[in-house]
């Protein structure tokens, strides 16, 4: 009778399923939660960007879009193209992280390598993007403590960015493990679960995308 | 013996199941996945789009929030496997989004008055 290797019989679980891919899920759906409250609370606080603005403190007036209010005309902080850029550029980085997977699952070492490299270079582009919006709105007059609007924006996107942020640094240590030889096909699982948190990671972004710089009120 | 050989399922140690677990079906090719790339593509794009285009807010607020839904569900759905992988796994993370969407709700119906 053939017997499975010692590794895999220790991983076999009740559910069939591997327990690193359920925690993995857990983690996901837990991660659903805590985005959806920073959201949630952007939603409700956006507004508050008006509120030295009704106030007559015209040198306070910081609007997401294009405002004109009592007659004079605010420039909006939201560059809606570069951000598209962005969203697009994290879009793409969940094509080559699923096609680097589809890589290493047939043994492609070659293939898997570019892939997760392109997908590591994509979300330090995109990261890159992040830190020089953040800079422009500093330079703006929006900060953490500006406003509510100011707080619950840079606390939503910029936990998003710090998510982005270990999830290359996630793919750049796959990528060592693989040049080290410690990353085959039978390791296939670790690319999985780094991809799932990093696909999870980019339909974030398409949330934060449609609704807190598309939705304008 | 384990428990998921004596449900019959094809577990890990199970010869079968060391390349496809229980309740697994086989993922999709390079090809689809590339499609699939388009498509969001095309979904973003077309959300830009609707900014730009000036129509009033509440059909741009729907179809923004339509095509939104799209791309989250295609990237869940296929990218992430979670059409073909255990439906165990599916009750998981739709359990997650039912809690978010009554988290939403509930914030929104109490301090979000006027939001839109």
């Amino acid at each position: 009778m053939e017997h499975a290797p010692a590794a895999e019989r220790a991983l076999e679980t009740g559910t069939g399923i591997d327990n690193r891919k359920l925690l993995m899920w857990l983690f996901l759906a837990s991660e659903c939660l805590f985005f959806g409250s920073l959201i949630a609370a952007y939603l409700v606080y956006r507004g508050d960007h008006e509120v030295p603005c009704r106030a007559g403190d015209l040198a306070a007036c910081v609007f997401p879009t294009d405002r004109t209010v009592n007659g004079v005309e605010y420039e909006g902080l939201f560059d809606i193209p570069f951000t598209s850029v962005s969203a697009f550029v994290l879009l793409m980085s969940s094509v080559s992280m699923v096609l680097s997977l589809a890589a290493i699952q047939r043994g492609d070492q070659r293939g898997f390598r570019v892939w997760l490299m392109t997908t590591a270079l994509l979300g330090i582009v995109f990261v890159g993007g992040q830190a020089f919006e953040f800079t422009e709105f500093h330079e703006k007059g929006l900060s953490l403590g500006t406003n509510l609007f100011g707080t619950t924006f840079f606390v939503t996107t910029g936990f998003h960015g710090a998510h982005v942020t270990v999830g290359v640094l996630i793919l750049l240590s796959l990528l060592v493990m693989s040049f080290r030889g410690r990353l085959g096909q039978a390791q296939s699982l670790h690319v999985e679960l780094a991809g799932l948190y990093w696909h999870f990671v980019d339909v974030v972004f398409v949330v934060i995308f449609s609704l807190i710089y598309l939705l304008q009120p | 013996m384990t428990l998921s050989e004596i449900r019959g399922k094809k577990g890990p140690g199970h010869p079968e199941g060391s390349a496809r677990r229980a309740g697994e079906r086989p993922h999709p090719g390079p090809r689809l996945y590339v499609t699939i790339g388009v498509i969001l593509a095309l979904g973003e794009a077309s959300e830009v789009a609707m900014f730009y285009a000036g129509l009033p807010q509440w059909p741009t607020v729907a179809v923004l929030v339509a095509l939104m839904v799209v791309n989250f569900f295609m990237v869940v759905l296929w990218f992430m496997h979670l059409l073909f992988d255990n439906r165990f796994l599916s009750s998981l993370f739709v359990g997650g989004l039912v809690l978010t969407g009554a988290l939403f709700v509930v914030v929104l119906a109490t301090l979000g008055a006027g939001l839109f």
